[in-house]
């Protein structure tokens, strides 16, 4: 049984690590696209934009073992922001925990792959979100779970910029640092929009940094699309935030339809409408800007 | 994509239930609201980062300075709901159903219901109107809601129940939950001598052998099935009974109080909804009846396209139409 492991990945330089980081995250925003493209519509935009934050975790950072997604010992990786599943399916395909060629049922009538991540569903997907802000409460009782049974495992969980209106994702935030959660990691995709509109005008959440360090995390802001800074960004937890026993977050400002000129120059919207003719399109971009990735 | 046959999507039925080609009107609700605002100041209209997704975008955009978006904050949108109501205002607050009933339920009982508010919940996506699954799904909204005192609950069947209801909650002291139709709303009961009034049921259509009592988009269903079973010499009475809580009872046992098959038909689980609330009314007036249940079964629900799932669990017209033979032969 192949298992990865932060640990094992770390005698590779660093530029050898942000090298595959980049390539999955390019197969992982082609994946999207043909998923997309298989409903017509989604949640493409987001998936782009995150594609370099879950190639980071998924190809740098979890302990997973491939074939054995119930393996009692893996890094927990949570998806609370049920919507952005489109990504994780395509992040779970190049970690080898689902087939790619099952993306292509994406949403379709008994498909392992619904629109919404549900974990009764796929196998790697941990918690079923969806309704938004439940992510990070789950991730403390299981970061706090695991600890108590003396395993050394870590806890990961995604959220959105939206999830940082929900009062619960506060009250899970005060309860990490009380407890000294060091092993959990809260990722926040800053991608600047929510359903009815941008960030800011639906609800002022800044200064994020600000808020989590003032909830006892540490936190570090990067630029989410770009690898080498999200690679030093986790590189630093270990020692700043497990070692002492402080949850750490990563908070990474994002673009929406990263890497696709033509999404990325739409008006951003929750739910993009790309025409039939575009997807190609979108491919066709996709590649051309990607200096030759595979 | 190598296949063949197109597969059916859980994205093409995002916006609309309506079938095609049926006559539909768009945000109903939306407009209904502006219309209302236009006359009465104090109406105003809030939500939880879901204005687009719910018609309020409509009203926002016809009466912006009287809307008030409070993000994704659904605690926030109920109890801030209860603030203007104690100020003398009368607000209309909007998220899906799922997040009025499981996510703010504490917030609406307490700071709503209790002291008896006029604060009017707009729930969208009730019951099976979306193939996102249990998240999105609000199987169970009516069975949360009806123990909650004070709180009057509308289960709409098209435009015209929305449209003509809107104000009609306005006016009603007290809270009320209206199960919101949205995006291009079918428009069905302007063919029948019918308009929406709060706290009656009404009978669109008589009929000899079978009576259905349905609320919400299933009496569309119903009429429909009504139709289908005519062709097979079954002969079905229709009692549209759009307002859950309180009931009127007084109409609708009235109707079942019959020798014919009774059936309801509800856009919700059978557990909690306007089949045991039909039951009850009908004990504690003595009459007893075969009653066929159709709504959704007590489990979570699958997730895929709406009408795979509508046929899965027994709610389109076909599926109402084989249970219905199959419960007159037994
Ligand atoms: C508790 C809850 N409230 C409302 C919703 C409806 N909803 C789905 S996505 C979304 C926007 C949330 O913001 P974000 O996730 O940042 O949106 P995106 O960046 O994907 O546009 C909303 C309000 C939900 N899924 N859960
Ligand atoms: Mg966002």
């Amino acid at each position: 049984m192949t298992t990865y492991t932060a640990s094992g990945r770390s005698p590779l330089r660093v530029d050898q690590r942000i090298e595959e980081i980049s390539d999955a995250a390019y197969r992982i925003r082609h994946h999207a696209l043909n998923m997309g493209e298989v409903q017509g519509q989604g949640y493409v935009g987001q998936a782009l934009g995150a594609a370099d934050m879950l190639a980071t975790v998924y190809c740098d950072q979890l302990t997973y073992q491939p074939g054995n997604p119930g393996w009692e010992e893996r890094d927990r990786f949570l998806l609370s922001t049920g919507h952005y599943a489109i990504g994780h399916y395509a992040a779970l395909a190049e970690a080898g925990i689902i087939p790619i060629e099952e993306l292509e049922t994406y949403g379709s009538d008994d498909s392992r792959l619904p629109m919404s991540g549900m974990s009764t569903y796929t196998p790697g997907m941990e918690i079923s979100g969806g309704s938004l802000g439940h992510g990070l409460t789950i991730a403390v009782g299981m970061a706090l779970s695991l600890r108590h049974q003396g395993r050394a495992q870590r806890v990961f969980n995604f959220l959105s910029d939206g999830e940082l209106d929900e009062g619960s994702t506060w009250e899970a935030a005060m309860g990490a640092a009380h407890h000294q959660l060091g092993h959990l990691t809260a990722l926040v995709d800053i991608n600047a929009l929510q359903a009815d509109g941008p960030t800011a005008g639906v609800l002022r959440t800044e200064p994020v940094t600000e808020k989590w360090e003032a909830f006892g995390w540490y936190a570090q802001r990067v630029d989410g699309n770009d690898v080498g800074a999200l690679v030093e960004a986790f590189d630093s937890i270990s020692e700043q935030a497990q070692a002492v026993g402080r949850p750490s977050v990563v908070l990474c400002d994002t673009k929406v339809g990263r890497g696709v000129p033509l999404l990325e120059n739409r008006e951003k919207a929750h739910f993009m409408r790309i025409e039939d003719n575009e997807w190609q399109i979108c491919r066709d971009q996709l590649s051309a800007g990607s200096q030759g990735r595979k | 994509m190598s296949t063949t046959k197109p597969r059916l999507k859980t994205s093409a039925m995002i916006a609309s239930f309506a079938d095609p080609g049926q006559k539909t009107s768009s945000a109903p609700f939306g407009h209904a609201l502006a219309r209302l605002a236009d006359e009465d100041p104090r109406i105003v209209g809030l939500t939880a980062d879901l204005g687009k997704y719910t018609d309020m975008h409509i009203f926002a955009q016809q009466h912006p300075e009287r809307f008030f978006q409070m993000g994704m904050a659904e605690q926030l949108l109920f109890g801030a709901a209860a603030g203007f109501a104690e100020t003398g205002l009368i607000p209309f607050a909007s998220t899906y159903s799922v997040f009025a009933a499981r996510r703010a339920y504490d917030f609406l009982c307490l700071d709503i219901a209790e002291p008896n508010l006029n604060v009017n919940v707009i729930g969208g996506l009730p019951g099976l109107t979306t193939g996102y699954g249990p998240s999105h799904q609000a199987t169970e909204d009516i069975a949360i809601f009806r123990g909650m005192p004070n709180l009057t609950i509308v289960d709409p069947c098209d435009s015209l129940d929305i449209e003509q209801a809107v104000p009609q909650l306005a006016a009603s002291e007290g809270p009320t939950y209206l199960r919101l139709l949205r995006g291009k709303v079918p428009t069905v009961l302007d063919e029948y001598d019918y308009s929406f009034e709060l706290g009656k049921a009404k009978v669109l259509r008589t009929g000899r052998d079978v009576v259905f009592v349905s609320s919400g988009l299933m009496t569309m269903r119903a009429l429909e099935a009504a139709k289908s079973l005519a062709e097979h010499h079954v002969n079905v009475a229709v009692v549209h009974s759009p307002t859950i809580k309180p009931f009127d009872a007084e109409t609708v046992v009235n109707e079942v109080d019959s020798n014919r098959l009774v059936v309801t038909l509800e856009n919700h689980s059978v557990v909690g909804g306007l089949y045991e609330t039909l039951a009850a009314a009908m004990v504690a007036r003595q009459v007893s009846a075969k009653v066929i249940p159709i709504g959704l079964p007590d489990q979570f629900l699958d997730a895929g396209a709406l009408p795979t799932l509508h046929d899965r669990y027994g709610l389109s017209v076909d599926a109402i139409t084989a249970t219905v033979l199959a419960g007159l032969e037994n």
